[in-house]
């Protein structure tokens, strides 16, 4: 039993983390804790992983995503069930732009469960990992925070918050055990981006965007751009100058 | 807090025959109780639509909406005893197939892709090569969730409300979103078939071929020269489950067609040799083998959007079914009638169905012989193609597959699927399709 890898996802109902759940309980049994808030889709998604993968042991826990000790106390409780080897942090939601700017109370919302919200959640494994020296903690950035622009400025910042936090994070983590992996997914195919398909947009799907995590998180790569092509993309989009960038109607 | 909304995007949709791509306003689900509040407040009929592999017009509803289940895709429970799985309605039959078969459960019946919704399965009531001993995919569904556009969810099973299982099972998604069901799945050793392909020639030879191996050989079919005539060439093929082990496959390479020819590479030219080639060539590879399953039961799924090899105006698929009685006869003439008209494809099947009926209404298979024929689009000379056909089916008894179909007049319908009358009285009125409205004037 002690074999087996305990995987915890923090967002567990996402469509991205529920794929990569599916695709390491379907590999190999595994031991999965998962985390989110709501009680009927997480009973969906542990039903689903438990035929796909009956020799897994699959748990879950409705948890407070705010409050540093409730956080702290989840995330302990996790570990008391074994070490963790991987972590993903998964949790996070693309807000309207528009209702951010006229309302403050949002856009504190936004920028909490966007950034801190992951962050604390990191942090707290970090702490536990560091005591083991091994383990790998994987957090879900987007391209929207290499730079920031009118259509998304607040998404884009608390996910360039999370950036700079994996940064640090590397940085104290080198030469140890622990891994830290940060993956900036492109616009991706999930519920949270229904209203830009109106828009045209071409989305990469969830399953693609999953399996890519999971070879990431595998490897221990510190950073991934999945699609891939988004790498270039954010590259270039990085590079403009801001009197060519702000004149771009994104 | 839940930030997921349910909305929907015009977009030009097309079904696999790709011979139209007409705007709908298509709706995502992504849970069931979305489904659940968002049918009740539409104000336009839509219809189900799971993978988009039937050929013609159930799955459309042009100019309107489309319920898009394929995000239904959830397990829901599976008793690893009496091997009857629980899903939600847009789980693939493939997922099913790779997740059962190492454990020891397989489909009973599945049709020629995997990549199908088991909602898709159930609202066209697929069959497969096993026919003569599974009957169709229908008989094989315990149970039913259906949710209709007034808000009502029907559970429905042989014991319970079994008038609405008959209605749903092959009622090309017409009497509510199907959200659920539990299937009966069935032991097998593995993921090995030993299979037989046998090289002939006549109509005779097929149907004592297809008779002396319905006994022992669980799978049968046989693919057919279309332009050979009554003058009959094929290969016959059959298969059973096996416990033999032999070496995992390798990691399959997919292969695709990436782009949309502006002409059919199925045409005038290509057709025959490629025919004669195929024939030849299975002629001589035939013999006993060991087969993979997938490979056995989807030879095409290898290919990704291989009905783009049609070109821009799309295919037709033409499948009927033609009564054991008049079986032999119909064969031969219909035969005749495509190969004097020189359309087709290298893709046409010839298979005999038991008599296994299915608890469906509007069922397909008939006791017989079905053919299916894949023709290019040409416009009117293939419509016109099929005007002589209809008229071989229509007299001998026979019926169309609606999951095939694009075009078979209301009449030929109705006098096919004696049943619709009853059927009537089941379907959702906040569900159409431009098959129902074609054909069913509903």
């Amino acid at each position: 039993m002690n074999s087996r890898k305990h995987i915890a996802i923090i967002g567990a109902t996402s469509k991205i983390a529920e794929h990569c759940a599916r695709l390491w309980a379907e590999d190999q049994p595994v031991l999965l804790s998962l985390v989110g808030r709501n009680r009927d889709k997480l009973k969906r998604i542990v039903d689903d992983l438990r035929v796909r993968s009956p020799q897994s042991e699959i748990s879950s826990f409705e948890a407070d995503f705010v409050i540093p000790e409730k956080i702290n106390a989840m995330v302990n409780h996790i570990g008391s069930i074994a070490p963790v080897d991987i972590v993903l942090i998964a949790h996070g939601y693309l807000p309207n732009q528009s209702e951010c700017q006229h309302d403050l109370k949002k856009a504190a919302d936004v920028m909490f469960i966007n950034s801190i919200s992951p962050v604390l959640f990191a942090e707290a494994f970090a702490r536990q990992m560091e005591q083991n020296n091994q383990g790998t903690i994987a957090l879900i950035g987007s391209v929207a925070g290499d730079r920031g622009r009118k259509s998304n400025y607040f998404y884009g910042a608390a996910k360039g918050l999370v950036t700079r936090y994996a940064q640090g994070l590397q940085h104290h983590f080198t030469g140890k055990g622990v891994k830290v992996v940060l993956i900036k997914p492109g616009p991706t195919d999930t519920p949270m981006t229904a209203n830009m398909k109106t828009a045209g947009i071409k989305l990469a799907s969830a399953e693609q965007v999953a399996k890519d995590i999971v070879i990431a998180i595998e490897k221990g790569k510190p950073l991934v751009y999945t699609p891939k092509k988004w790498w270039l993309i954010m590259m270039i989009a990085t590079h403009l100058p801001a009197f060519i960038f702000n004149r771009l109607n994104i | 807090m839940d930030h997921s909304i349910t909305s929907s995007k015009r977009s030009a949709v097309s079904s696999w025959g790709r011979l139209s791509a007409s705007l709908h306003d298509v709706t995502c689900f992504t849970n069931p109780e979305e489904v659940i509040t968002h049918i009740q407040r539409a104000e336009k009929p839509a219809i189900p639509y799971g993978m988009g592999r039937s050929y013609g017009d159930v799955c459309l509803n042009p100019a309107g909406c489309l319920w898009k289940t394929d995000k239904l895709d959830h397990f829901i429970s599976f008793n690893r005893v009496t091997g009857k799985l629980r899903c939600e309605a847009g789980v693939l039959l493939g997922d099913i197939q790779r997740l059962f078969i190492p454990q020891g459960w397989c489909l009973p019946v599945t049709p020629g892709t995997q990549i199908v919704t088991v909602g898709g399965a159930i609202a066209n009531d697929v069959h497969g090569k096993n026919h003569h001993v599974k009957g169709c995919f229908g008989n094989h569904v315990i149970s039913i969730k259906l949710v209709r556009t007034d808000g009502e969810i029907i559970v429905c099973s042989s014991t319970e409300k079994r008038d609405w299982l008959e209605a749903t099972i092959g009622g090309m998604g017409l009497t509510g979103i199907i959200l659920a069901a539990e299937i009966q799945l069935c032991p097998t050793p593995g993921v090995w078939l030993e299979t037989e392909n046998i090289a002939y020639n006549g109509i005779d030879t097929f149907f004592s071929l297809a008779d002396s191996s319905e006994k022992e050989w669980e799978y049968t079919v046989s693919w057919i020269d279309c332009l050979s005539g009554d003058s009959l060439r094929g290969i016959f093929m059959r298969g059973n489950h096996t416990d033999i082990r032999r070496k995992p496959r390798s990691n399959k390479r997919l292969l695709s067609v990436p782009l949309t020819p502006p002409f059919s590479m199925v045409n005038r030219l290509s057709l025959r040799p490629f025919n004669l080639i195929y024939y030849q060539l299975q002629k001589w590879k035939s013999g006993r083998s060991v087969s993979h399953y997938e490979p056995f039961f989807y030879p095409l799924d290898n290919i990704r959007n291989w009905n783009r090899m049609y070109g821009s105006r799309g295919f037709y698929q033409y499948q009927m079914v033609i009564p054991r009685s008049a079986g032999h006869r119909a064969i031969a003439e219909i035969l005749k009638t495509i190969a004097k008209s020189g359309q087709g494809s290298f893709l046409a099947v010839l298979k005999t169905f038991g008599n296994e009926k299915s608890p469906g209404l509007l069922s397909f298979p008939l006791p017989g012989v079905t053919l299916a024929l894949d023709f290019p689009n040409k416009g009117q000379s293939t419509l016109n193609l099929f005007k002589q056909l209809d008229r071989i089916v229509d007299e001998t008894g026979g019926r169309l597959y609606p999951a095939k179909d694009a075009r078979m007049p209301a009449a030929l319908f109705r006098k096919g699927y004696n049943q619709l009358n009853e059927f009537v009285k089941y379907k959702d009125p906040g569900i159409s399709s431009g098959f129902s409205r074609r054909v069913m004037e509903v």
